[in-house]
């Protein structure tokens, strides 16, 4: 591979479609039931490989940090309004705590971590070149939509400076002191346009370098999958598979809508 | 007309000529929505469409030719849509890259190339292409000086060692003369006005070509500067000011920092100095749009009146008459969906009487040149009169300090004139103009003051 760029053989590099797939198997495994052991057991094999990802504790903690507030909001939520069941603990107009609602409470914070945390640290290295590369080349998804959809992403990072420099313009030209919302939405439509406009011009220069050719196209980058990645789609399927096993043998696994 | 194998011609003519159409047409990515063809147009004897590929494109705006997120990888792009093998595709990416000089990693972000550099990468992009033509549609129009030479040279060095045959769209003709071995003039009507060698044609076709909008050597536009005010009293001033582009992270990259600054009513001041100095950031603070990182911009009580000492703290409509933003892009700044409403946006917000609005919005589109097109949408205009609306649109609530970014980029000489001719008159009558420039004749032009910013080097 000697013509290849040093950047193309990062030994941490695993294909981001593996990682994608291991997300996934866990996400599905444990949205089938709503037990707390399934999900405690997934979770705490997580945090034992977490050390493992390649993150930082800083970029850890940052890159997570939406996960740690969205999880107890979601448990302050149904431990408040959930379904009751058993003991009331608390009862106040729609408010009602419960055994049943605490513990169902207790269950929805784990799911969401053990989701979410082998998630996020695992795109959390995650290029999106490279996804694009594993996207067309391993899961054989048409190049079109794919390279089209890896140009839309760039696009993305240049609308937040986009939307920031709109907003000074309009204070510049005197409207900024109006109602928020309207302002909002003026703002939104005018990143629209711009949005478009931009669009076309990096199609025609994607064209001009002939995309959306008849030639069949060749991949600069080899988007391999290998032992590696069947290593990790392995661990994810243990992890997933001693969830539920834990939580048929103490007989605590429910089904969903069974 | 007809290009032989190995030509190297510059295309020339007024804005609306067709210069930018027949060049998209050569590549083969005019789409049949866009317009009426009539004739024949081939490439080596084929449609160039369908031959796509085999022609190399640079266009004028470098943000929007950056394909991918890492320099190896956008040179690549070509080459895979052409499908050339793995081996032979890093190969030629390599190639590329050293002869447009750009010398940096494979892995090097796109994001944080300069213009110039940009450029430079979408022509390695074309080049690794191989193509038997290259196209180039005013490939220097949006950058710094640097950045022309840069430019021009990997350009140079690209014909001369690939032998491609090539046609360039410019309008600053001098840096291209030892490229190009002929010039073509397309006139107004979209015929060829004039087709020879290039001093030739210079020389018997120079002021036509001058009057069209080309900048030719020795007869580049000039205004006759209004004469100084005697008495110019202080509006704006910078106290021991660091920039900070986004909030909390303030620009090291300025030598100048901390910077003092006083801006006099009636004086030209233009902040200068390479991309990446802090030209626009420096612009965007002393309009009173975002804040220091630290030290302050002050206006005396002469500029603030009723208002407060720090702009920033002003309301969005106390900043109309005091101080006017003219972004670099003017889509940004766009808001109404005729250039009449465009204009009449400030005066509005400023609640004035319907007459008034209306005899303001009238004279500037007159002295704009716009009359004609008042009713047109912003975006469906050319990149000149565009300009020009943006900077109408401010004037229109007469600030005393006028701040613009870059606003002769991407001008033909007929345009660049106008816009600094307007310049100079609010100038003379006391406004303060303060412009971050790249360009040294608008400097000249209106005999600006310089504050030169240094990019310190790591």
């Amino acid at each position: 591979m000697s013509g290849l760029p040093v950047s193309n053989v990062r030994p941490a590099a695993i294909n981001p479609v593996a990682k994608l797939a291991a997300a996934l198997l866990i996400a599905i495994t444990l949205a089938l039931s709503v037990d707390a052991v399934s999900a405690g057991v997934a979770l705490a094999l997580e945090l034992s490989l977490l050390p493992f990802a390649g993150l930082s504790w800083s970029a850890f903690w940052r890159r997570t940090a939406p996960v740690w507030i969205a999880a107890p909001l979601a448990a302050i939520t149904i431990a408040l309004y959930g379904r009751a069941s058993g003991h009331a603990y608390v009862t106040w107009y729609f408010v009602q705590i419960t055994e049943g609602s605490l513990h169902l409470a207790l269950v929805t914070v784990l799911r969401v971590l053990a989701i979410a945390l082998p998630a996020v640290a695992l795109f959390a290295t995650v290029d999106a070149t490279d996804l694009a590369d594993g996207l067309a080349q391993v899961l054989r998804l048409p190049s079109r939509f794919v390279l089209g959809g890896l140009a839309a992403f760039r696009l993305a990072g240049l609308m937040r400076e986009d939307w920031r420099t709109l907003e000074l313009a309009r204070r510049a030209r005197g409207v900024a002191d109006r109602a928020r919302i309207r302002r909002f939405a003026g703002l939104a439509f005018a990143l629209f346009v711009l949005s478009i406009r931009r669009g076309s011009a990096l199609a025609t220069a994607m064209e001009a370098r002939g995309f959306g050719g008849t030639t069949t196209r060749t991949w600069a980058r080899p988007s391999a999958f290998g032992a590696r990645e069947v290593f990790l789609l392995a661990l994810s399927g243990v992890i997933a598979a001693t969830a539920v096993t834990a939580a048929v043998v103490t007989g605590q696994w429910a089904f969903i809508g069974g | 007309m007809t290009v032989q194998q190995g030509e190297r011609v510059l295309l020339l003519g007024p804005s609306g000529s067709g210069k930018s159409t027949l060049l998209a047409a050569l590549a083969g990515v005019l789409g049949d929505d866009e317009g009426d063809a009539v004739g024949t147009l081939t490439v080596g004897g084929h449609d160039p469409r369908a031959v796509r590929g085999s022609v190399g494109l640079v266009l004028q705006d470098p943000d929007s030719q950056v394909i991918m997120s890492r320099v190896g990888d956008d040179v690549a792009f070509g080459c895979e849509n052409l499908g050339v093998p793995r081996e032979e595709l890093w190969i030629r990416v390599r190639e590329a890259l050293e002869l447009v000089g750009l010398a940096v990693p494979l892995d090097h972000p796109t994001d944080a190339l300069s213009g110039g550099q940009k450029q430079r990468l979408a022509l390695a992009g074309a080049l690794a292409m191989r193509p038997g033509l290259m196209l180039l549609d005013e490939p220097t129009a949006n950058i710094d000086p640097d950045g022309v030479l840069e430019v021009r040279d990997a350009v140079a060095a690209v014909l001369a060692r690939s032998g491609s045959t090539a046609v360039i769209v410019e309008h600053r003709v001098e840096a291209w003369l030892d490229v190009v071995d002929r010039i073509v003039v397309l006139g107004a009507d979209g015929g060829i006005a004039a087709d020879g060698e290039p001093r030739t044609v210079l020389a018997q076709q120079g002021e036509a070509l001058a009057a069209a909008g080309v900048w030719v050597p020795g007869r580049e536009p000039r205004i006759s500067r209004r004469p100084a005010l005697t008495e110019h009293p202080v509006l704006l001033t910078a106290e021991s000011l660091t920039l900070a582009r986004v909030p909390g992270r303030p620009l090291a990259a300025t030598v100048t920092t901390p910077l003092e600054l006083d801006i006099d009513g009636g004086e030209a001041v233009a902040l200068t100095g390479p991309n990446g100095s802090g030209k626009t950031t420096l612009a965007l603070t002393l309009g009173g749009l975002i804040a220091p990182a630290a030290g302050q911009v002050r206006a005396t009580v002469d500029l603030a009146s009723t208002a407060g000492p720090l702009p920033i703290r002003w309301r969005s409509r106390e900043l109309l008459t005091r101080i006017g933003s003219v972004f670099q892009s003017p889509e940004h700044q766009f808001l109404a969906a005729s250039v009449r409403d465009e204009l009449a946006i400030g005066p509005r917000a400023l609640r004035l009487g319907a007459a008034e609005v209306a005899s303001r919005v009238d004279e500037l589109l007159a002295r704009l040149g716009l009359a004609a097109l008042a009713d047109a949408n912003p975006f469906t205009l050319s990149g000149g009169q565009q300009r020009r609306l943006s900077v109408g649109a401010v004037l229109a609530t007469r600030p005393r300090v006028l701040v613009l970014d870059e606003p002769t980029f991407g001008q033909d000489a007929v345009t660049w004139a106008a816009l600094v001719d307007m310049l100079d008159e609010v100038r003379s009558m006391g406004t303060a103009v303060v412009a971050a420039t790249h360009d040294p004749w608008f400097v000249a032009a209106v005999g600006a003051r310089e504050l030169a910013l240094a990019k310190t080097p790591g």
